[in-house]
């Protein structure tokens, strides 16, 4: 089987600065590939790379098995590519129907008449977000007013719903508390079960563990490590992603720092 | 995450529905405002409620309505123009010195014009876009140019400040009748620029709310990155706005054109906050993604309301600015309570 999404060595510099270097990995359907690192580490220059934001400077980027180069966004919508940011890209003044179909909105009517199918957009945003399990009072309230899991959520069913065959997250559990975490990896997890591929950009090993097939690991702009879930464990996992001999390091000097001082 | 059943979400949607919506419109603010202007004049000035004094008062705020209208959108949409105020009286320089050096009738000149102003909206919103400057530095160059070119061309053409009169020329009158006449329903006295002002109201508020570029607009504003990820056109919207202005201010060029049939090459300076005020009191927020068309409308009212009603109060008019400066200020912090009240009671 083709991976919906395939990047092979692949490295983007900003001038003289070595963002990413070297690094692969695939995205099937039906599974979940993390992304781990540090802050810093090349993350958000992956994600950037995958959405069409940035263009790579060397190594190979395929979608279904067709070498590409995206131009913009836009284009990596087209093939099926949404990706949710840490900031959602929703506009927290709009009402939530407004955000749902922002980009892509329905229209009815024709030339000069040609206008917002307002009850469609309103009825499907209703029921789009009831499927996910978010009963919303008013889906003219502005998508500001509701709390981070439901916004994240928003942003996952509206991915979905325009039939996105890749669903990149960048930390969607960043900010969130332990019972919203579990929420929206719940509805991670529902989007890999629709037949979804999906990469989950995260610094929480215990979440990316929790949902995720494979891993890769980043660390100052190169790849660390990828492992699919067989064969590492939590523990390996974590030591990896916390620098693992530096984590030793930092204890061990922690440890002599206290009982210096006693 | 609610929790709550359908039936008790619906209960608490009727309990409030009415109330919030009325909360949640950006103009409430404004027409709060505008009813109390409206009666302070009533009783102050014994000849406001004249229909004669009401036409004039709805002149007034069409003229500057007309401005208004665009410059909402242009701030919903995120960005300012300060070259507003100039630009009107560029459209009006322009179609008046080419009809009059370049052809026998007034129509080519207004043409052209309209050709030239859509193109100095287009200049604001491709270096906008382009260079990322905010829009307060490129439109005060604009404004800055466009002043200087107003005056330094009509000199150069007519060797004095204002232009040679197209009154006897081809086509004025016919130009008048769209840009500069006056309707008589019963013993009331109304102009025309009333009409276009109404109209544009209705076609930005149709716009703004049912169409896919007015939820573009609303997009660019409230969050403009947000707006691109998810594939909205940022850059064309944004030069979309600038030249809807540039539309509106070859109207009004027109207009000032038509009631006289010259133009003073130093006029319009200063305009451009006018129109800004009348945005903001009619709810407009300054950091975009926020406003009407409507409010606007009620903020251009209230402006005519004052600028008139100190005269029929028999007032001294050198106050005016004080009361359109206080005014700005109570607005806007009856917004930003209005607002922060609409969001708490969700």
């Amino acid at each position: 089987m083709t991976a919906l999404v395939e990047l092979t060595d692949v490295s983007k510099f900003y001038g003289n600065i070595r963002a990413l270097e070297g690094v692969s990995l695939e995205v099937h359907a039906g599974e979940i590939t993390c992304v781990l690192g540090d802050n810093g580490a090349g993350k958000s220059t992956l994600i950037k790379i995958i959405a069409g934001l940035h263009q790579h400077d060397a190594g190979t980027f395929a979608i279904d098995g067709e070498e590409i180069r995206l131009g913009s966004p836009r284009e990596a919508l087209d093939r099926g590519i949404a990706t949710v940011y840490q900031d959602l890209a929703v506009v927290p003044l709009m009402p939530v129907w407004r955000n749902f179909f922002l980009g892509s909105e329905p229209t009815k009517g024709a030339g000069p008449f040609k206008r917002l199918d307002v009850a469609k957009m309103r009825e499907t945003t209703r029921a789009e977000l009831l499927r996910m399990g978010i009963d919303l009072r008013d889906v003219d309230q502005p998508i500001g007013t509701l709390s981070g899991g439901e916004r994240q959520c928003v942003a996952i069913a509206r991915a979905v719903y325009f039939g996105a065959k890749v669903l990149v997250l960048d930390e969607p559990t960043a900010a969130l508390g332990v019972k919203q975490s579990g929420v929206v990896l719940k509805y991670v997890a529902a989007a890999r079960d629709a037949g979804l591929g999906v990469v989950l950009i995260t610094h929480n090993p215990h979440h990316a563990y929790l949902v995720g097939d494979r891993f890769v690991l980043l660390k100052r702009g190169a790849m660390a490590g990828s492992h699919a879930k067989s064969e590492i464990a939590l523990d390996e996992l974590t030591r990896q992603m916390a620098g693992g001999s530096e984590l030793d390091q930092l204890s061990h000097e922690l440890a002599r720092a206290t009982s210096g001082e006693e | 995450m609610s929790t709550a059943t359908t039936a008790q979400a619906d209960e608490r949607l009727l309990r409030q529905g009415y109330l919030r919506r009325l909360m949640g419109r950006p103009e409430l603010g404004s027409v709060v405002g505008a009813a109390a202007v409206f009666l302070f004049f009533s009783f102050v000035a014994d000849s406001f409620l004249q229909p004669s004094s009401l036409s004039t008062v709805l002149y007034a705020s069409s003229t500057i309505g007309i401005m208004a209208v665009p410059v909402a959108l242009l701030m919903i949409g995120g960005e300012f123009d300060l070259s507003t105020g100039v630009m009107v009286t560029s459209s009006a320089l322009v179609s008046s010195m080419f009809s009059y050096q370049m052809t026998a009738n007034v129509w080519v000149g207004i043409g052209v014009s309209l050709l030239i102003t859509l193109a100095i909206g287009f200049f604001n919103g491709f270096m906008l876009t382009r260079t990322k400057l905010p829009s307060f530095i490129i439109t005060l160059g604009t404004f800055l140019m466009l002043t200087g070119l107003n005056l330094g061309f009509t000199k150069l053409i007519s060797g004095t400040v204002s232009t040679k009169t197209i009154g006897d020329m081809e086509g004025f009158d016919s130009a008048r009748a769209v840009f500069a006449s006056h309707l008589s329903i019963g013993d009331v006295d109304l102009q025309v620029t009333i009409l276009w002002w109404f109209g544009l109201v209705a076609l930005a508020t149709w716009v703004l709310l049912r169409t896919r570029v007015g939820n573009w607009i609303f997009a660019v504003g409230g969050g403009s990155d947000a707006a691109r990820a998810v594939g909205v056109p940022v850059n064309k919207t944004k030069i979309g706005l600038y030249m809807g202005v540039a539309f509106c201010a070859w109207i009004s060029g027109q207009h000032l054109l038509m009631s006289y049939d010259v133009v003073q090459s130093g006029e319009g300076v200063g305009n451009e906050f006018l129109y800004i005020i009348a945005a903001v009191i009619g709810g407009c927020l300054m950091t975009g993604g926020y406003g009407s068309a409507i409010g606007s409308a009620v903020g251009a009212f209230i402006f005519g309301m004052t600028s008139k009603g100190i005269v029929y109060a028999q007032w001294n008019p050198d106050w005016f600015k004080f009361f359109l400066g206080a005014m700005l200020l109570l607005a806007t912090l009856l917004n930003a309570w209005v607002r922060k009240r609409a969001e708490a009671s969700k």
